[in-house]
């Protein structure tokens, strides 16, 4: 039994593993070496890949808009959600219950519902084309799932830890800030996070928004990729490397933190 | 006193919620009901028309649905069967284990663009992994090349890339189940097997209508992975209904799209309840 168990878990791995090891490794090949030796080391690596891809496709430029859509999108949402998580947990009666619903509502919305009506009025207000405007609808359209998560734990907390603190004096605000958000913490990292995976592999709006390529983020240029290079697999490749780097770089020094995440914002799907 | 504070924390929330959420959702239904083309000035009222030519007249929209369908089932059924299983072997604590599930995970943080590329060089017919290495074994296809089974190719690239995910909830549910119980089975000379149809698929129930419910969502939802591996637009053995809706909207057809997107959220709900139901006796 144990040696079955073992073989059985030892031929996932491989399903898993070997595919990312012929991504990482073909992207330091031409695609002569590729096809004929997929699974071998790179005998003559190349950075000709990475050369085509950083220069001529910009794609650190593309990656720069990655990062500073991500770097504003992810603390505005996770400031507004726990604002509003906050308030969903500590207000009386059902006006927590009622500021929660309106959030969580949204979690049945699918974004095809509303990105129709969404790209009129985005284009209306001039947020096409620009990074902004990915960065405020990133806030807009993870609202729900950030507000569901961190109400659920903020209800756990005792009420008495902010009411002794009022009796000191404290305010609402202070009561928030020295008391919820530290005592938080776990959940807004693992929100944190779950948020970053989201806005960086999001697909969907860039492509409904940005014709520019100097606006484009890394999905999006990846999926122009697809239709330049079609089968020239080493350069597509070189691509899934630079945008799952950091990614995977960041998944290997906070694991627990983000399986907490994803695991957490599944219900967003 | 106090309290009436509190009422002014979530209203920066509600004002953007309000404004880029609410508002065009409720504005989706409004263009559902015009033949609206996204840039005329002028549309007009069609009623329940648009509605009407999806449901009985768009053999687009109902291919799109076909392969979704049989894709979700797929998917369902696949990495439901395949999270639960990795969760069971690895449900004791070791460090084997807890790299193992760490390795499962991985894939879910990528990018479905990134996962999709991966899978369209383990399925490309000249060269891919999956000819490399099932032609020895006399298992030859074109993959995402043939018409009818295309969409199930895609299905197991999906599950490759969010069993780990699932697994994880899976493995939450299995250690909550008091050791006693096994230990009291054990006792009473039950296998293995009864162990897991006794014990621990009664009491996952719910995690199992949790990742049921995820992934059913995500399926419906994987238009990423399809753009990625299919291109854009898709053709139409790989359309699923949120590529579809894509390429209406992409076609001008601002009213039409708006209407399909409709029916899109209320089959999600329709299924998600069926599925509800379904799990539920499952375990009885």
């Amino acid at each position: 039994m144990k040696t079955g168990r073992r073989a059985l878990l030892g031929f996932y791995s491989l399903i898993v593993i070997v595919p990312l090891l012929v991504v990482v490794g073909g992207s330091f090949k031409t695609t002569q070496q590729l096809f004929d030796s997929p699974f071998g080391l790179p005998t003559h690596p190349t950075l000709d890949n990475y050369d085509t891809v950083l220069r001529q496709q910009n794609l650190l430029r593309v990656l720069g808009n990655s990062i500073t859509v991500v770097a504003v999108s992810v603390p505005v949402t996770l400031i507004l959600a726990s604002l509003t998580a906050y308030a969903a947990a500590r207000l009386p009666g059902w006006w927590g219950r009622v500021v929660f619903g309106i959030f969580a509502a949204g979690l049945a919305v699918p974004a095809q519902a509303m990105m129709i009506p969404q790209y009129v009025q985005f284009d209306r207000l001039g947020l096409r084309n620009s990074l902004t405007g990915l960065m405020l609808i990133n806030v807009v359209v993870t609202l729900p799932v950030a507000v569901f998560i961190l109400t659920g734990f903020m209800r756990t907390l005792p009420q008495e830890l902010y009411e002794a603190a009022e009796l000191d004096g404290a305010g609402a605000w202070t009561t928030f800030r020295k008391i919820a958000v530290p005592l938080s913490f776990p959940s807004l990292a693992a929100t944190s996070i779950f948020l970053v995976v989201m806005h960086w592999n999001d697909l969907l709006y860039p492509l409904l928004f940005i014709d520019d390529p100097a606006k484009r983020t890394l999905p999006l240029a990846l999926l122009d990729f697809q239709g330049e290079y079609l089968t020239d697999y080493p350069l597509l490749f070189t691509g899934v490397v630079v945008a799952s780097v950091p990614m995977v770089l960041a998944y290997a020094f906070l694991q627990r933190h983000f399986v907490a995440g994803i695991t957490a914002g599944s219900v967003k799907g | 006193m106090k309290q009436k504070a509190l009422l002014l924390f979530p209203v920066p929330a509600l004002v953007l919620y309000g404004a880029f959420f609410v508002l065009p959702a409720v504005q989706g239904l409004q263009y559902s009901t015009t033949d609206w083309d996204g840039y005329s000035p002028s549309f007009q009222n069609v009623g329940l028309d648009n509605f009407r030519r999806v449901v009985t007249a768009d053999d687009q929209f109902s291919n799109a649905l076909g392969n979704n369908l049989k894709f979700l089932l797929t998917v369902v059924l696949g990495q439901t069967v395949l999270a639960l299983f990795l969760a069971v072997l690895l449900a004791a604590r070791s460090r084997g284990s807890t790299w193992l599930r760490g390795l499962f995970f991985l894939p879910t943080i990528l990018s479905s663009v990134s996962v999709a590329f991966v899978w369209k060089f383990i399925y490309d017919p000249n060269f891919g992994l999956a000819d490399q290495l099932l032609r020895p074994l006399g298992v030859t296809s074109s993959y995402l090349g043939d018409e009818q089974k295309a969409v199930f190719f895609v299905g197991f690239a999906q599950i490759w890339f969010h069993a780990g995910q699932m697994m994880i909830i899976y493995l939450a549910g299995i250690n909550q189940i008091p050791a006693e119980l096994y230990e009291a089975a054990r006792t009473d000379g039950a296998g293995r097997w009864q162990q897991f149809r006794h014990i621990t698929w009664p009491l996952v129930a719910p995690a199992t209508a949790l990742v049921v419910a995820y992934t059913t969502i995500q399926s419906f939802k994987a238009f990423d992975l399809i753009l990625g591996l299919a291109g854009n637009p898709p053709r139409s053995a790989l359309d699923i209904l949120s590529t579809r809706i894509y390429t209406t909207f992409a076609n001008n057809q601002l009213g039409y799209a708006a209407a399909e997107s409709v029916v899109f959220m209320l089959a999600i709900a329709l299924v998600t309840w069926l599925q509800n139901r379904a799990t539920r006796l499952a375990h009885r």
